[in-house]
């Protein structure tokens, strides 16, 4: 089972869990209907679409409201501590929430009880969270962009806020902030860092770059990472291995970027709709 | 269970703890009273401390506070009509500076503005806020579904909803966008 845990912004959402279903550009789960708009329900729609094409079942989703106040995330880091171990999961995504230490190493320790260890894959505020605990080669995947990655690479940052140097972060940078972030052990074994060019990093190592489509837009469009971190999720939650995962991910999400003609205005549900097109021409 | 004997979770240095906290600095010792008791009603994990002497403005009391969510515990106070000196934020020993600098990329009609990790895109003609990117604090989401369609015209401003440090490098691309096109 795949499983992904994040937020949704709105304040009245409680902890719900299920199996979702799209309908159009909405999550249908537990009789509440969500906009796929960008964030968690961008990935877990990115997600669905992806395994559609592979004829695989939908993720299993931890949700709940939250607006930035904490409240919400607070509620699933105590809940997931106490109740992710009951489940089975090969692929674990964790994706936005207010970052929180405690939280987070409650959840790491609940996630050892597992049998098995899932896959675990990071990305936005839950890998932030990670990466201030001092763990992040306990998970397998991060998703960083370049300014995410800078701050990776800073031992010091407690938040992209505050990355030394950030805006020094370019495309010349990149691989010196890989070597940096293992230097300080605040990466996993696997890096897809998105940017002009994503590079597919396994321990240090950068063993694939893509860069085509480059469609310039992408990097306005709020979602696309988002999109790219549900697509990598389904793809290894379908069997591929990591690596080829990650390349078939970046090329997919660029495909369906370029797909929807987008201007800096497109909004990232336009492109979600792209994604199995763009599966099926790399797949199939 | 082999990857159970990979983590044993040791005892860790303060670090971790270290790099999530800041320091609010008041006036007095009333504020701080008064700005820890509304805090801790409202659930964050704070603690008053006595500020180091380096960065000691006002009174000898400080509040301890997650960094991550300073814009949120800085808007309820200002709510209840407190407003501390200043917020200095620590990792280890070091006070760390926020980033203050912006990237700017023109896209023909539309201008993306990038602060820290969040990027706004206006379109030029019309000046209304088209897409919302970057960031992964709860309240990105929520402000993007705000702000987009928002015109830069209107006296809206995101600091007023935002909560956390990403909410916050929002405002500030928001008001570098509102500079740029000649609005301030």
């Amino acid at each position: 089972m795949l499983g992904i845990v994040g937020t949704i912004p709105d304040e009245s959402l409680p902890i719900i869990y299920g199996t979702p279903v799209l309908e159009k550009n909405f999550l249908i789960i537990q009789g509440w209907k969500i906009p796929v708009e960008r964030g968690t329900a961008a990935l877990i729609a990115s997600a669905i679409k992806t395994l559609e094409v592979l004829n695989t079942p939908n993720p299993f989703v931890f949700l709940v409201g939250d607006i930035g106040k904490g409240k919400g995330s607070r509620e699933l880091y105590k809940f997931l501590a106490e109740n992710i171990h009951k489940y089975n999961f090969n692929v674990l995504t964790f994706h936005y929430i207010l970052p929180d230490v405690d939280g987070c190493l409650k959840v790491i320790l609940a996630i050892e009880k597992f049998l098995k260890k899932p896959f675990l894959i990071a990305d936005a505020g839950f890998m932030y969270a990670v990466k201030m605990t001092g763990y992040a080669n306990f998970f397998d995947l991060f998703t960083p962009d370049i300014g995410e990655l800078a701050f990776l690479a800073d031992e010091k940052a407690p938040h992209p806020f505050y990355t030394r140097g950030f805006l020094l972060a370019e495309e010349k940078d990149v691989e010196s902030l890989i070597t940096r972030a293992y230097e300080y052990k605040n990466a996993p074994p696997y890096l897809l860092v998105k940017g002009e060019k994503d590079r597919i990093v396994v321990n240090q190592k950068v063993l694939a770059i893509v860069e085509e489509p480059f469609v310039p837009e992408l990097e306005a469009i709020g979602g696309t990472g988002d999109t790219l971190t549900g697509i990598v999720s389904a793809l290894v939650y379908a069997g591929y291995e990591p690596e080829k995962a990650c390349l078939i991910a970046a090329k997919a999400n660029r495909l369906a970027g370029a797909l929807a003609s987008p201007t800096p205005a497109t909004q990232i549900s336009e492109i979600i709709n792209f994604i199995p097109e763009a599966i099926k021409t790399l797949l199939l | 269970m082999k990857w159970l004997n990979k983590v044993f979770f040791p005892k860790k240095d303060k670090t971790s703890e270290r790099l999530k906290l800041g320091l609010l600095l008041f006036e007095n010792t009333s504020e701080v009273i008064k700005a820890e008791k509304i805090l801790q009603k409202e659930g964050y994990k704070i603690k008053v401390v006595g500020p180091p002497p380096e960065v000691r403005k006002g009174c000898d009391l400080a509040i301890e506070v997650p960094v991550i969510e300073i814009t949120g515990i800085l808007n309820l106070l200002k709510t209840k009509g407190i407003e501390p000196l200043d917020f200095i934020s620590f990792s280890e020993n070091e006070i760390l500076k926020p980033v203050d600098l912006f990237q700017v990329k023109d896209f023909g009609n539309y201008l993306m503005v990038r602060a820290a990790n969040m990027k706004i895109t206006v379109d030029k003609k019309t000046l209304v806020i088209v897409n919302v990117s970057g960031g992964g604090c709860p309240d990105v989401p929520y402000l993007a579904s705000i702000l987009v369609g928002v015109s830069l015209k209107d006296t809206f401003s995101p600091k007023d909803l935002a909560h956390t440090l990403c909410g916050y490098a929002l405002h500030l691309a928001f008001k570098k966008a509102k500079e740029l096109l000649c609005l301030v």
